[in-house]
């Protein structure tokens, strides 16, 4: 076919620009929106998603996370009893005060795990190293907040819920939806941190051991301890982000947006590709009376939707890129996972060629007898 | 011999409100391979209409209209536009290049259309446009181009299907008397030496010393027609770019 679509599609370079800008606008809001619903979904459970257990054991209707209910900690034992238990540890996960230097007081999300176990345990470290934490007081916190926290380096005691925290070492890129940052501590220390009873426990980790059925621990855990909920992890990390995202309404609003992106990509390009149309139409309605089939007039029109999608897709990827990478220093991050990437292009696509149909319909109703109209 | 076109008892009735125009009263006409027929008449009185009607753009009200001996009055709008790929090739007053494409894509596209491979078609494009006298201006772009180079690529892409029939409405209407003259004699090369039949819309004088024969239109029905003996070929062909023995 000779390159109708493509000299057609650049001879007008002005509309060409507003075309692409559509499209790069709406790409770059898609990826930045969803980009932000993956990382809020990311750091809502991803104190969870690294745990490393098998299950999350926790009291009767705990919905989420951050919402644990303390239970006694002798069921430890009845868990650490059951058949297939590889591993068991108690963990705390629980809001709680930072008192700052000059004063003021932060709310942050203590982390209590047992030191000497693989559960829970910190993870990206940039200075110092877990076992640092055997040390009195010790905790670790992300670089991310240090400014937030008021902390400026490794050895600063700051204080807990009342108690002596030392800072021993910094991880990278956990960062808390809620905006308070986690801290993570040993078991005991956590316990004095966030005021439990010296008997208590928020949550128990458990590891299956290899070969063991999954469903077939569940049971006899469900069994054999009284009053609690036995989550898979993935159970209990798709409860936390849907009530983070879904319950508040926070993710909503960036999948709205995401949305909205969509349908303004999708009006400026049937907008613009239907202005090229029309501005054509003679020439469309003169390959209708040469005896061109609407088919061959549909694939000039899909051709063009076709290059703007990917010029488009290219340009606003590469805004994208920028966009994400300067969001990692900050307390939100815009994640785009390569299938996400991938997923837009289709979606680019998509959006020119279905923007295209209005364009497709006009020229359906072309009367070819208009060549011979002045 | 069976004629390229054969109309009889077409009626044509543009439906526009409650009433409707009547448009195309009856009319009886065959146009035959290589003859040249002009339609003239005043205006509104049906000339495109027919003319729409034996391209296969517009469909008849009633009658019967054979393309090459097959009905098509009959045939639903979607049939149509194969019959015109095979059959027919238009030459417009505006003559209705792309703008876009240069002179030889504009015949390149018409080839296309017909399954000629992209090889195969720039070929024959330039053969086309060399038989028009424009061999040079292949990858000219039709802005650049005066308005009888025009239209001579006009004719080419028309001929680029290889049609039995030529139709030609007001094809130099839009171009000085002498330019006009020079498409008229590839017209009716056409005819003579190639075997086309070929029909020309035209309010123009200059050029009916053209036609074999004239069809007058009025109010929708043939006023008169009068046959013109054909003037031989060779008298017309003085020092155009196109010599008839490159048509032949
Ligand atoms: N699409 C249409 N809808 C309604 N009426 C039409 C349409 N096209 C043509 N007509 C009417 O049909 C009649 C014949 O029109 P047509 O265009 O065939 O005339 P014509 O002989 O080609 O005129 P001209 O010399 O001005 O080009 C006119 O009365 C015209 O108004
Ligand atoms: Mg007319």
């Amino acid at each position: 076919m000779p390159p109708l679509a493509q000299r057609n599609l650049f001879h007008d370079k002005v509309r060409l620009t507003v075309t692409l800008t559509g499209i790069v606008f709406s790409v770059v809001l898609i990826v930045v929106q969803l980009g932000l619903f993956i990382g809020f979904t990311t750091a809502t459970s991803g104190l969870i998603d690294h745990s490393g257990a098998d299950f999350w054991i926790t009291s009767k209707n705990v919905p989420y996370v951050e919402q644990g209910v303390a239970f006694s900690e002798r069921k430890l034992n009845q868990v650490r009893a059951v058949a297939g238990v590889a591993d068991a540890q108690k963990v705390i996960a629980h809001w709680t005060q930072w008192k700052r230097h000059d004063g003021g007081e932060e709310s942050v999300q203590i982390v209590g795990f047992n030191v000497d176990d693989n559960l829970e345990r910190p993870w990206n470290l940039v200075e110092g190293r877990v076992e640092d934490m055997k040390s009195p007081d010790a905790i670790i916190l992300d670089e991310l907040y240090k400014q937030k926290l008021g902390v400026t380096r490794v050895g600063e005691v700051f204080e807990i819920g009342g108690h002596r925290a030392r800072v021993v070492g910094f991880t990278r890129g956990i960062r808390s939806f809620t905006t308070s940052p986690y801290v993570f501590t040993t078991f005991k220390n956590a316990q004095s941190y966030a005021r439990l009873r010296e008997d208590q426990t928020l949550f128990i980790l458990v590891k299956v051991a290899p070969g063991a059925s999954l469903e077939q621990v569940r049971r006899d855990l469900l069994g054999h301890v009284k009053d609690v909920e036995v989550y898979t992890t993935a159970e209990f990390s798709r409860m936390t982000t849907f009530y983070w995202m879904f319950t508040t309404g926070a993710g909503v609003a960036v999948l709205i947006a995401a949305a909205l992106g969509l349908v303004v990509g999708f009006v400026v390009v049937a907008q613009t590709i239907y202005a090229t149309t029309m501005d054509h139409i003679r020439e469309y309605g003169t390959l209708k009376a040469m005896g061109a089939p609407n088919s061959y007039v549909y694939k000039v029109i899909m051709k063009q939707a076709a290059i703007s999608a990917v010029i488009g897709y290219v340009l606003g990827m590469i805004v994208s890129a920028f966009v994400v990478h300067a969001s990692q220093a900050g307390g939100a991050a815009i994640l785009m996972p390569p299938s996400m990437a991938v997923g837009m292009f289709f979606v680019t696509l998509l959006m020119c060629v279905g923007a295209a149909l209005v364009s497709i319909n006009k020229v359906t109703r072309i009367d070819p007898a208009m060549v011979f109209k002045g | 011999m069976q004629p390229a076109i054969a109309v009889r008892q077409l009626t044509k009735t543009y439906a526009e409100g409650s009433t409707g125009t009547l448009a195309m009263r009856g009319v009886d006409l065959d146009v035959h391979a290589g003859e040249l027929l002009m339609l003239v008449g005043p205006s509104g009185s049906g000339k495109t209409t027919l003319l729409s009607i034996m391209g296969c753009i517009l469909t008849a009200t009633s009658g019967s209209v054979r393309i090459a001996g097959r009905e098509v009055a009959s045939l639903r709008e979607k049939d149509l536009p194969a019959i015109r790929l095979q059959h027919i090739g238009f030459v417009f007053q505006g003559f209705n290049l792309f703008p876009t494409l240069t002179a030889g894509e504009n015949v390149e596209l018409m080839l296309d259309l017909k399954g000629v491979s992209a090889a195969a078609a720039k070929k024959r494009a330039q053969e086309l446009l060399e038989q028009v006298g424009l061999g040079v201006k292949y990858d000219s772009f039709p802005a650049d181009l005066s308005g009888g180079q025009k239209q001579r690529v006009a004719i080419a892409r028309a001929l680029a299907g290889d049609p039995g029939i030529i139709l030609a409405d007001e094809p130099t209407a839009a171009l000085d008397s002498r330019t006009g003259r020079t498409v008229m004699e590839m017209m009716r090369e056409l005819a003579h030496k190639r075997g086309r039949a070929v029909v020309i819309v035209t309010h123009d004088a200059r050029v009916l010393d053209f036609a074999d024969r004239i069809v007058k239109i009025e109010d929708g029905a043939i006023a008169k027609a009068s046959d013109v003996d054909a003037v031989p070929p060779g008298l017309l062909v003085h020092g155009m770019p196109l010599a008839a023995a490159s048509l032949a």
